[in-house]
Parts: structure tokens; C-alpha cells; sequence
């Protein structure tokens, strides 16, 4: 249907409104609420709805009468490029450094996995399956765009420079740990590496990344020298389920941020299944709805995620700034964390059949392959050597003091409050009358800390 | 969650030319009862709680202002024209300070963001969609990239939906961020609250107590447009996160000579109002008006002074400077609207009590005024929310014992 654009000025610039480009003056809103009817026209001029036609045809519109949207990939599960346009944009040997991160990542996953299982640390959620995405879009970003994740990147924290050192300190929450042992393992940050650090509360971070990104494209407008930034932000389909979702979208497309939000959609949230999560074609359908420039791609696909982020990245620069959204099909090959046996609500057969038939790693390792850049050689030095460094950061990491108590009452505020110092010294009191009921000295400085 | 029944909740408007019978009964909302002699409306126009024509007000401290801006230019504002001020001032100062919320572009539905849009640019002052969660989620975003967003909330009774941006995340980011560096110290969120004759259910709340119990916020509520011109400035400016509390009943009740140039007030610190030696008054926001009447009434009936405390940050709150009056007087009431059950009264006596030295001083039970342990009543706001009555028969109380 070719929509009928009214002929009166003032509707133009109501229109125009929509767009929020340039920053409108005042009158130009005052407009857009003046809007009127012209007799017999054809078109709606609703305020609410500006380009609706009128239709003497009473039909609801179904989802069904709308196929699902398609799913962008470049190659395809043997390896193969099925996007002919498609050539790589990077050498071969830094492909080699993304495989690496994502094999990293799974990896660690293993290990830390089973250090739960012993005991050693809290928690741990792997994110195998899911690779592709964290490492792909972290590869096509710029290192300075802020990114808020949701708790399934590590992919992302390694691929931007995250060290193992960091890693082990964050899940051992020892004395190095730049969140100062206050948080459960896996909610890793980096103000170096511009990384949000995680917070459990789901979606909770996705207006917050609408008004990160209104923060970057004020900043621009204040300092033309200004570098030119997006915010980024992961979720997955579950979280999308909740209010701060819709705030989220609808935000940032009334105040045009530039913001890219990358859903994992990955069948699961823990034991829902999508189809108890939601009954629209996904989430990339909603993002049309908030008046997004929305993508499906295959978040198995490496080369997709890299080639969409990319151009998200581009488009939410353009014009002044606006959001793209970006829906990464995938699989959650593994248990949701250490704390659920997903086996109570899905076969195992359907998880072993996910991992032999399609897999981000095993997929780019096929075109890595077919291209002559690696082998099985490679393939076993490359596991050996990560599992080596991994092992030697866990160790390290497990023998480090845990952070001074006092940090337990720091940062709360910018300045200790008078209470705070009191209740620091209350428990000083404490450790001193009953020091062999407390365990101050595997704390940085024993209990000296909490001296005054 | 639209409240435009509510636009202007100041001015009840006549039933002229409906058709309706003459009005002989009394108006269908709270009102003051013929007799009485001690449930009398605040004379605004003459309370010592304001200035009226000297630059500071005749009760409080006054040299918390610095001596140029007490001595400079003054301007007749009542305390939404404060506010307005205090927004301009931070906005004309600091580029990173941003506005907004639902409604604030065209200048806010009790006026506190008039002309600001026009002359700060609709880049930094503009609506929002109506979502608080967004809201205060968007403004989080924007201070941790080292903006000073002052987000509005059209009403405390809707600050609810943001409940979990405010206290998961607002309040801890810079605790869970460590040495990363974020947090959330540029946010201000302001918020009209308090009751105001007939705003019923969900436009009279007084949540501030709800926001006591979370470590990260700031909770600052003024009593007057010089205190709210201070305070909020001082709260834009605070690296911690605020949540700034208006009482929306003095947003026109309220007048007096404010300064024209920029000040702070110091938050987290309570203003001892009016020195006395036989009970101490504690209160904020519009039940300090409230107390005042009551302690007049009181002194000149029973012959004996109190001292009336305005905490005015009620979280970190200034308890060095209860503690002091509470050991001179001996005896101690908590006034305020919320309600009664684990309100401010509640964590105000318990340190009262805890504190050796001021424990041992206490010749009398604290008391506490404050609203019963229900929802705000349209219909029955003047038998709730503290009066002069209530809290002159609880000094009495208190001196009697």
C-alpha cells in the first residue's frame, strides 16, 4: 500500500517530527498537535497515526498473514558462503585470532564449569552455542562504544581484551577483581575496555543503554571533535519480556539515540521455551513496531553477526543518530548455569542434535578450513596452549587474598557517611572480641582495614 | 498511567453554568470546621517560616547562605518559581545537565520547567514517553557517561514502575561498578509528593520512606523555595544520586524573597528552625508549617518552648544535630504524612533511643504524628495527615508524662 502523504504544511512538519531531525523548535511541536481534517480526504490525519489511508474493507490484520521474518547468514552450517556479495574483510590471520576467542570461551566454560561442580567457585553460566555472537560483534565494534551485556558475552569481554588474569579474579572474587569481590561470578565489567559491569535484574540495563547513547550523541552535538560512538546493548529473548524492554525501544526511537540492541534469542529462558515466552514472530518483529530498523540474522554465523553489526553500527551514526535492533538466532546448547539441570525440561537428544549438527565454532572452523588457514595440527596446539593459559590464571587467581573488608563499606556513597564509618568500626569491635569466629585475615590487610 | 484529571491540583473549580443546584453544602473535600481553634489554615502570608520582604527567613539559619548572595538581588518566587530557577541556573551552568520526563517541554504540569525548553533547547529539555522505568533507567544511562540528567517523575505516587531501576540499579552502580569507574552521582530525580486537600489515593503519597531503606540515594525534601532553590542545586551537583521530594502544596502556597544568585544548601544536614529547652519538634517538608502553629499554641498556652528541627535530607540524615537538641530537651516528637508504620518517625526514635548518651537524657517515650496506618482518603485527608491539633495534644502528651 503506497502511502498517501497529506498535502499541509503543518502535517509535513508533524511528520517531519517523527524523523526528530534536526532537534525541532517549539512551534514545529505545538504542530503536531494541530493537525486537522480536511473534508474528504483519504488519508487519516490522526495525530497518532499520520500516513494511515482510510480503507472501507473491515479486516483485522492477522500475524498469521505475515510470513516470519528471514534470517540473514553468509555461510551456511558446512562451512560454505551463501551470500555471493560476501567477501571477507578481514585477513585470514585475524579470523584466526576470532576462532581463538570463541574456542577461549569454551574452553573456560569447561573448566569453570566443573571447578562449580567442585566447589571452587559460587557459580558459574557457560555460553556455549552463543559464541558467535559475543566475539563477532565485539570484532566490528568500535573499543570505545559503551556496551551494556546481560550475563551470556564473555565472548564480547575477550574479543575487546579482557585478560585471563581478569576473568579468574572477577569468578575467584579476589583482591584483583575490579568489581571488589562484590558481585556473583560471571558479572564481569571493565571501565577500560568501556564494559558496563553485569547486574543480575534482567533488561534492566536496556533503557539505561537508550540514555547512554542519548549521553554519546549530546556529547557530539556539544564537541564536533567529539569521536563518534554508539552504545551497545545484549539481551536476550526472555528479558525482552520485560517492561524496561519496551521503555528501552520506545525511548531511544522518540529521542533517535544511537544504540544498537543485540538480542540472543536462544529457544530458552531457563526452562521457558519460546513459545511460552511470546506468540509474535520473535523479537525482531517488535523492533518494526517502535519504528526500528530491525535484522534477523543467524548467530551461528560469525560472518552475519560481523556483517550486520557492522552496518548497524553505520546506520545508527546516520542521521543524526537512531537505533537498530538486531535478533541473533540461536541455540542454548548448554544448562542455563550451574544451578539447573536442563535436562528436566528438554531432551537430551535435542541438545546433542543441536551440537553435531550446527555449532559457531565447528562452522567457522569448516570455512577456516576450506580456506587452507587451519588444521587439525593447529586445532590441537590452539586448545593445548588456551587450556594451558587458563589453567595457570585459575590456579593464580585461586591463591590471591580476597579484597580488604573495608570495601565492603566503600562506594556506597562517593564519601564514607558518618554511619558507615560507625558501622565499620562496630564491626572492628566485633573481630577484635571474637577474632576466631571470622576469617579477616584471608582478606587484603586482615582486619586492619577497618581502622578509621 | 495518565493523571491529566490532575493537571493543576492548586485550584478546585466552581460547577458554574452546569445546571447543578446552587452550592449551599459544604465543598466535597476536606475543609476546616467553624470552631475551630487550632485546626486553622496556614497563614502562608504570615508564617516566620519564610521571608516575606527581608532576604532570608526570620526562622533557620541563615548564614548557610554565603554573604554576597544573602546581600545580592531578591526575587518574590514561591517554590515552583525556585525550582524553575534552580533548573536554569544548573542548566545555564553545566552542559552535561539534561531535563526531563513526561510533560516538562512545554513547562511541566505544576510549571517547575517553564521557558525552559525555549531557552536551553529542546535537546535538553524534553518529554519523554510515559514510562517511568524509562525514565529513570534513561537517566541512569546518561549519568554513567558523566551527564547530570534530572529527570522528572509526575507524581511520587508513580515512581513505583521505577522502583527497581532506582534501587537495583541507580542505587548500587557505583558499589557493583568498583574501580570501573561508573556511577549514577549525576542523577537527580525530582518528584511532587505530599498531600493537597483532595488528591486521594495517587496524588498525595509520601514515599520517602520506602527510599530510606536503600543505600546509594540521597532523599532530600525542602520546606520552602529558598531551602528548595539550595537544596536541589546542591543536589544536581552531588555525586551521589538524589531523589528530590517537592511538596506539591506549596508549590503555590509558598512565597518569599529568594536570592537571584546561585547557592547551595548542605545535604544531609538538618536546620535547627527555632531554638527551646522543654521538647523537640522534628519534621520536613509542609508538616514543619504544621508544627510551628502547634508549638506557638502550645507555648503560649503551657508556658514552655520547644525546638523545632527541619532534617531536610531525611536519608543520610543529620543525626548529630538531633542527638544534641534531643540531650538538651529531654523529650522528642517525629511529625510527618506518611504513614506511621516504619515511616521516618520509626528510624528516627530507634537511633534516638540507641544512642547511649541521648537515651539516658529522655524523660519522656518518643512520639511520633503521622498519618494512620492506611491509604490516603480522599474524603477523609484532614483526619489523616498530621494537624495542629494532633500535634499540640502530643507535646502535651509528651510534658504531661
Amino acid at each position: 500500500m503506497k502511502p498517501r502523504f497529506p498535502p499541509s504544511r503543518a502535517l509535513r512538519k508533524a511528520a517531519a517530527a517523527v524523523g526528530l531531525k534536526p532537534p525541532l523548535p517549539a512551534a514545529a511541536r505545538a504542530a503536531s498537535s494541530s493537525v486537522s481534517q480536511r473534508p474528504n480526504s483519504d488519508y487519516v490525519s490522526f495525530p497518532g497515526a499520520l500516513k494511515s489511508a482510510f480503507t472501507t474493507s473491515l479486516k483485522f490484520e492477522t500475524p498469521g498473514s505475515y510470513s516470519a521474518l528471514p534470517t540473514y547468514r553468509v555461510v551456511d552450517q558446512h562451512g560454505e558462503v551463501v551470500d555471493q556479495s560476501f567477501k571477507p574483510d578481514i585477513a585470514d590471520e585475524q579470523v584466526v585470532k576470532l576462532y581463538k576467542d570463541m574456542l577461549y570461551i569454551s574452553i573456560m566454560d569447561l573448566i569453570m564449569f566443573d571447578a562449580q561442580r567442585q566447589g571452587r567457585l559460587s557459580f558459574y553460566m557457560v555460553s556455549a552455542g552463543e559464541e558467535a555472537v559475543s566475539v563477532g560483534s565485539a570484532s566490528v565494534l568500535d573499543p570505545e562504544d559503551p556496551v551494556y551485556c546481560q550475563y551470556r558475552e564473555q565472548g564480547f569481554f575477550k574479543q575487546r581484551g579482557f585478560t585471563t588474569k581478569e576473568f579468574m579474579s572477577q569468578l575467584f572474587a579476589n583482591k584483583n577483581d575490579s568489581g571488589k569481590g562484590r558481585n556473583m561470578p560471571i558479572h564481569y565489567g571493565s571501565g577500560r575496555l568501556h564494559i558496563h559491569t553485569i547486574s543480575s535484574p534482567l533488561a534492566t540495563q536496556m533503557p539505561q543503554a537508550s540514555g547512554a547513547g542519548y549521553a554519546l550523541k549530546m556529547q557530539r552535538m556539544q564537541d564536533a571533535n567529539a569521536k563518534p560512538r554508539v552504545a551497545v546493548c545484549f539481551f536476550g529473548e526472555g528479558a525482552a519480556s520485560e517492561g524496561d524492554f519496551h521503555a528501552a525501544l520506545n525511548i531511544a526511537a522518540t529521542r533517535s539515540c544511537p544504540v544498537v540492541f543485540i538480542c540472543r534469542n536462544n529457544g530458552y529462558a531457563i526452562s521457558t521455551p519460546t513459545l511460552e515466552q511470546y506468540r509474535g514472530d520473535g523479537i525482531a518483529s517488535r523492533g518494526i513496531g517502535y519504528g526500528i530498523d530491525t535484522i534477523r540474522i543467524d548467530g551461528n554465523d560469525m560472518w552475519a553477526v560481523r556483517e550486520a553489526v557492522k552496518r548497524a553500527r553505520a546506520m545508527a551514526l546516520q542521521d543524526g543518530g537512531k537505533p537498530v535492533l538486531i535478533e541473533c538466532m540461536t541455540y542454548r546448547v548448554s544448562h542455563h548455569s550451574t544451578s539447573d539441570d536442563s535436562f528436566a525440561y528438554r531432551a537430551r537428544v535435542e541438545v546433542e542434535d543441536w551440537k553435531r549438527r550446527d555449532n559457531p565454532i565447528t562452522r567457522l572452523r569448516k570455512w577456516m578450513e576450506a580456506r587452507g588457514c587451519w588444521d587439525e595440527g593447529k586445532e590441537k596446539e590452539a586448545r593445548d596452549g588456551l587450556r594451558r593459559e587458563i589453567l595457570q590464571g585459575f590456579a593464580e587467581a585461586e591463591k590471591e587474598k580476597k579484597p580488604a573488608l573495608r570495601t565492603m563499606f566503600e562506594d556506597v556513597y562517593e564519601e564514607l557517611t558518618d554511619d558507615l564509618r560507625e558501622q565499620m568500626a562496630q564491626l572492628k569491635e566485633m573481630l577484635d572480641k571474637y577474632p576466631d569466629e571470622y576469617d579477616a585475615a584471608e582478606h587484603d590487610g586482615g582486619k586492619d582495614s577497618l581502622k578509621a | 498511567m495518565k493523571r491529566s484529571l490532575f493537571r493543576h491540583l492548586g485550584a478546585a473549580q466552581p460547577a458554574a453554568q452546569t445546571g447543578l443546584p446552587p452550592r449551599r453544602l459544604a465543598r466535597r473535600y476536606s475543609t476546616h470546621p467553624p470552631n475551630a481553634k487550632l485546626n486553622l489554615p496556614i497563614d502562608y502570608t504570615t508564617t516566620p517560616l519564610l521571608a516575606h520582604s527581608g532576604r532570608t527567613s526570620a526562622l533557620g539559619n541563615s548564614k548557610e547562605i554565603p554573604a554576597h548572595v544573602r546581600d545580592g538581588p531578591a526575587k518574590k518566587m514561591n517554590l515552583f518559581q525556585a525550582i524553575n530557577d534552580a533548573l536554569g541556573i544548573a542548566l545555564a551552568q553545566d552542559d552535561n545537565v539534561v531535563i526531563f520526563g513526561e510533560d516538562v517541554a512545554f513547562g511541566g504540569v505544576f510549571r517547575c520547567t517553564m521557558k525552559l525548553a525555549d531557552t536551553y533547547g529542546a535537546d535538553r529539555v524534553f518529554n519523554t514517553p510515559l514510562t517511568e522505568q524509562g525514565i529513570v533507567g534513561f537517566g541512569i544511562g546518561l549519568a554513567a557517561q558523566g551527564m547530570r540528567p534530572v529527570a522528572e517523575i509526575q507524581f511520587a505516587d508513580y515512581v513505583f514502575p521505577a522502583f527497581d531501576q532506582i534501587v537495583n540499579e541507580g542505587a548500587k552502580l557505583r558499589y557493583r561498578e568498583g574501580a570501573n569507574g561508573p556511577h549514577a552521582g549525576g542523577l537527580t530525580v525530582r518528584m511532587p509528593c505530599g498531600g493537597v486537600g483532595h488528591g486521594g489515593l495517587y496524588h498525595s503519597q509520601s514515599p520517602e520512606s520506602l527510599f530510606t531503606h536503600v543505600p546509594g540515594f540521597r532523599v532530600v525534601m525542602p520546606r520552602s523555595p529558598i531551602q528548595a532553590k539550595g537544596l536541589l542545586l546542591a543536589a544536581i551537583r552531588s555525586n551521589d544520586p538524589c531523589l528530590f521530594m517537592e511538596p506539591k502544596i506549596l508549590y503555590r502556597a509558598a512565597v518569599e524573597q529568594v536570592p537571584e544568585a546561585a547557592y547551595e544548601l548542605p545535604l544531609s544536614k538538618a536546620e535547627v528552625l527555632k531554638e527551646g529547652k522543654d521538647i523537640t519538634v522534628i519534621s520536613y517538608g509542609q508538616p514543619i508549617y504544621t508544627c510551628l502553629s502547634a508549638i506557638q499554641r502550645a507555648e503560649a498556652d503551657l508556658g514552655i518552648s520547644a525546638e523545632l528541627i527541619d532534617l531536610r535530607t531525611v536519608y543520610p540524615w543529620d543525626k548529630q544535630t538531633v542527638f544534641e537538641s534531643v540531650r538538651k530537651t529531654g523529650r522528642v516528637l517525629v511529625v510527618h504524612e506518611s504513614m506511621v508504620n516504619a515511616g521516618i518517625g520509626a528510624e528516627v526514635a530507634a537511633a534516638i533511643q540507641e544512642d547511649p548518651d541521648t537515651f539516658v537524657r529522655l524523660e519522656a517515650p518518643v512520639g511520633r504524628v503521622a498519618g494512620w496506618s492506611i491509604h490516603n482518603p480522599l474524603i477523609f485527608e484532614k483526619f489523616t495527615l498530621p494537624d495542629v491539633a494532633r500535634i499540640y495534644e502530643n507535646i502535651k502528651k509528651r510534658l504531661d508524662y
